[in-house]
């Protein structure tokens, strides 16, 4: 009923606005002072009405007014002055005069939700002329949220007038939008093969209320309505699908990418050296207040490179996490190999250190690091699907280390030895391997790629004390998972624990993805305790 | 089942057969019993609060907490020092025994919640209309008490028949647990699991009708813990000094030839391993109504590394040491978190770090080594 009457009244509103726009007697340079009156003075449905005659007389005088009136700053006094009282100062909404001093009885224009969303939709509707193709793609995307039957003449000029095809395209949406509620069959079943080629999530919605249900009768009374609206359902559905799907990939592969960067220096030190590094997320974290120190220092001596500040973040969170990998290797870790659950327990004595050694100095709250500009903002796959720059720096850049990682160890004479360490320790020694110091710098690299690790980990999340602690699990099950002593591991596991955590997530939800991926790899060492890929041969069983 | 070879292996050398306790050691016990069931509890109950000998609630209740710290710390020692198996998920057990007895005593709070509704005040908040059928029969004490060893023991033993099975030892084992314990900590963060979520259970009122913050109550409570710490105590005791516990040493120094005499490791380790779980179920359900809280931070990874390093700094392979550890650590812990907030976690830091690298034995073996 009350929709039936609400509609009726709507069709009142568009006689009126269609009344109003025959008229040519409306003066040009100001707003039209009947409507602006109605606005302060009339009842709900002679405000909306005033409103259609406020889009169609399409006066971008009427924004400010419109404004004011969203932001409770309409007052009226006596009977037909009608003020925009913005603090002390008061101006004549009719005639743009100032009014001092501000009269004694002044009442407040209350607008309800329903008048609201119309204002709303009217300022939107009055911006779709403006000559900034920005203003006017930021009024297209706001008459979307909540269109109205009074905005329809103005959709109809801006998309005769709109050459934009971005714009029109979104335009065309709207009114359809609109048109979906029009008393013409004709009307209606365009606008719903119109509203096929959206990609909006919203006109799912709007075409699943008009296949609704309502006890006994359908929602909407005309089969072959529902048949349109079916059919353009489907095809709106199949598109947000694929940009679902789209998206749950690329995020997949991001958190794969977060976690491969995260496990990478974890593979070399555990997976090669043997060494439980507690402590791996702590030097990830000093590799993302290195990049902080980095940022701020470059924005305080040389402001206009702040762009490029990353350049110079990266070597430094290198640097800084590889020379405390090694100073803890030097103090505490070399004497404890062979023995690791001794070295478990005294990294993660050296994590603690680190932690409060980061709250005294830095503070408990988490510190601010910005994006440099060209990594904000992102491409538009699908209308459900925005690929973030920053997250596909990150992929690219995890990518470049892995790389970098792998001609490490197999074309380089440090490479060598490292491996030759790995696979029999004696016998390197007896060649004339200085194992301790190949020791020393593995361990080294391995932290100083956990520094990499935190300088990329700065630009996605937040920077504070405790920001190792939420990888180090997170690391530990990538390396396991991907067997001990290959890198190849470690990628699998990184992308495979990735992309599954994300579309696990869109099925059961977050916490419960996290918990089912961790359940699945307590199961699958039970099966492999060796991991995906393990060494063979006589070193398996050391 | 795990016979012995046909025909035995004869040795010459014979093992030391150690009795229960030895004559210093039943005096020393019953010294404790005095002081823990006598001395401490008229202290705080008959002396007045000016007088110099009173012992304060503060004091009670923090004695009453560390000596359930000192059960797990036995349970771990158990399983660490003497079957070589370090659990990185210990917080998990104490936290379930936790959770069974905080059933109880959120069902004894009645109606005299803030919204004075039969359901406990977080189900009121999510709209809930009953209890979850894990919760039916808990406002017995019996079934919570039973609960209280029944489900750390259930999931022990599940996850390490799986572990064991696989001969899944050493590092792995103890991140797998780690993984285990955190998992488990984020399924209990949920409002969903029926738990309270993150703020988990308080504002306890009652334990078996007597009101849960009364002096009384208190030194109960604390005498029932001392009862249970001394009862772990000589059940630990008892089993590292018999048979199954030298076979669980020798387990622990050289798995492969025990299998090769011809035990099967995998039923001394999962006993064990469950045993030690119950322990810390029981350590879980005596902390709760003393502390009056129980939330998923108990399950995380940090707090069940820290019972680790108790074991660490009193001596593994040892069972006082470890009650010492457990005393030393969170001795320190409580008054350095009051004195010097900022720095105990350096302390705690050095610590690992100086335990694991000059004192592998402990204070206990740096005490035994200095009397010899």
């Amino acid at each position: 009923m009350d929709m039936r009457a609400s509609s009726l009244r709507r069709v009142v509103a568009a006689a009126l606005l269609a009344l109003a726009a025959l008229v040519p007697s409306l003066p040009a340079r100001a707003m039209a002072p009947e409507a602006v009156r109605a606005l302060a003075f009339g009842d709900n449905d002679a405000k909306i009405a005033a409103l259609g005659t406020l889009v169609a007389a399409d006066d971008p005088q009427a924004v400010p007014f419109l404004q004011a009136l969203a932001d409770g700053e309409v007052q009226t006094a006596g009977e037909s002055q009608v003020l925009i009282v913005k603090g002390a100062a008061a101006t004549d909404a009719l005639t743009g005069a100032s009014v001092s001093p501000l009269p004694e009885a002044r009442d407040d224009v209350v607008i309800n939700n329903r008048v609201r969303r119309v204002v709303a939709g009217a300022i939107a509707a009055l911006k779709l002329a403006a000559s900034d193709r920005a203003i006017r793609l930021a009024a297209v995307k706001a008459l979307q949220g909540g269109a109205d039957e009074e905005m329809l003449p103005a959709v109809k000029k801006a998309l005769a007038k709109e050459t934009d095809p971005e714009i029109r395209g979104l335009l065309e949406l709207t009114q359809a939008t609109i048109q979906l509620s029009s008393p013409d069959r004709a009307t209606r079943v365009a606008a719903i093969r119109a509203l096929a080629e959206s990609n909006d999530p919203s006109t799912k919605t709007l075409l699943l209320g008009l296949l609704e249900r309502k006890g006994d009768a359908w929602a909407e009374a005309d089969a072959e309505i529902r048949a349109e609206a079916e059919k353009s359902l489907r095809s709106v559905e199949g598109r947000l699908a694929a940009g679902e799907m789209a998206g749950r990939i690329f995020s997949g592969l991001s958190l794969g990418s977060i976690l491969l960067l995260a496990a990478l220096g974890l593979a070399i030190t555990y997976g090669l050296m043997g060494v439980i590094n507690m402590a791996h997320g702590e030097l990830i974290m000093v590799g993302a207040y290195a990049t902080y120190v980095v940022q701020n220092l470059v924005r305080s001596h040389f402001p206009g490179a702040f762009d490029w500040y990353l350049l110079a973040a990266l070597p430094a969170a290198f640097v800084a996490a590889a020379l405390t990998g090694m100073l803890m290797e030097r103090t505490v870790i070399r004497f404890l190999y062979g023995r690791p659950l001794e070295t478990l327990l005294a990294t993660w004595g050296l994590s603690l250190i680190l932690i409060q050694a980061m709250r005294t100095i830095f503070g408990a709250q988490n510190v601010q690091v910005e994006n440099p500009v060209w990594m904000s903002g992102g491409i538009t796959v699908f209308a459900n699907a925005v690929l973030p720059y920053s997250r596909i720096v990150i992929i690219g850049f995890a990518a470049a280390v892995l790389a970098l990682v792998w001609l490490l160890l197999t074309r380089t004479r440090l490479g060598l030895f490292v491996r030759g360490v790995t696979q029999n320790r004696p016998m390197a020694s007896a060649l004339g391997v200085p194992t301790g110091r190949v020791d020393t710098l593995a361990f080294g690299l391995g932290s100083g790629i956990a520094g990499l690790a935190g300088c990329a980990l700065s630009q996605i999340g937040n920077v504070g004390p405790d920001l190792g602690q939420s990888y180090i699990v997170d690391s530990f099950m990538v390396v396991v998972l991907g067997g001990v002593g290959q890198l190849a591991g470690t990628i699998y596991a990184a992308l495979g624990l990735g992309i599954a955590n994300k579309f696990l997530e869109a099925w059961s939800g977050a916490v419960l993805a996290k918990i089912a991926v961790l359940v699945f790899i307590i199961v699958f060492i039970q099966k492999r305790p060796q991991g995906l890929f393990a060494l063979k041969g006589r070193m398996a069983e050391a | 089942m795990n016979a012995p070879l046909p025909v035995p292996l004869q040795t010459s050398l014979r093992v030391p057969v150690h009795p229960l306790l030895t004559k210093r050691g039943w005096i020393a016990l019953f010294v404790v019993s005095y002081v823990l069931f006598v001395l401490v509890p008229s202290a705080h109950l008959l002396l007045p609060a000016g007088h110099p000998l009173h012992l304060s609630d503060y004091f009670v209740t923090l004695t009453g907490k560390i000596m359930c710290y000192a059960i797990v710390a036995l349970a771990m020692d158990l399983i660490w020092g003497y079957a070589g198996i370090l659990s990185l998920g210990h917080g998990i057990f104490f936290a379930l025994g936790g959770y069974a007895m905080g059933m109880y005593l959120m069902r004894s709070i009645g109606r005299d919640g803030v919204y004075h509704s039969d359901l406990p005040d977080f189900m009121v908040f999510l709209d809930w209309k009953a209890y979850p059928w894990y919760w039916s029969f808990t406002d017995h004490f019996a079934w919570a008490a039973a609960l209280v060893v029944l489900v750390p023991g259930a999931l022990a033993f599940v996850f390490g028949y799986f572990a064991f099975r696989s001969r899944i030892k050493g590092v792995y084992f103890s991140i797998i647990t780690q993984a285990l314990t955190y998992a488990f900590m984020l399924l209990f963060f949920r409002n969903d699991t029926g738990f309270g979520g993150n703020n988990g259970f308080t504002d306890f009122k009652r334990i078996l009708g007597y009101p849960i913050t009364a002096p009384g109550t208190r030194v109960a409570l604390f005498a029932a813990t001392g009862v249970a710490l001394l009862g772990a105590l000589l059940l630990c005791r008892w089993i590292v000094t018999s048979k199954a516990g030298r076979v669980l040493t020798a387990i622990r120094d050289a798995e492969s030839r025990v299998m090769f005499i011809g035990y099967n490791p995998l039923w001394y380790k999962l006993a064990v391993w469950t045993l030690s779980a119950m322990l810390c179920g029981i350590a879980g359900a005596l902390y709760v109504p003393q502390v009056g809280i129980i939330n998923p931070g108990e399950m995380s990874p940090a707090n069940s590394i820290e019972i680790a390093i108790w074991v660490a700094v009193g001596g593994r392979g040892s069972l006082v040491g470890a009650i010492l550890g457990a005393f030393l650590v969170n001795g320190a812990k409580s008054w350095f978190t009051q004195a010097f907030p900022e720095y105990w976690l350096f302390l705690l830091g050095l610590i690992f770090i100086v335990v694991t690298l000059f004192l592998p034995r402990g204070v206990v073996g740096l005490l035994s080594g200095k009397r010899r």
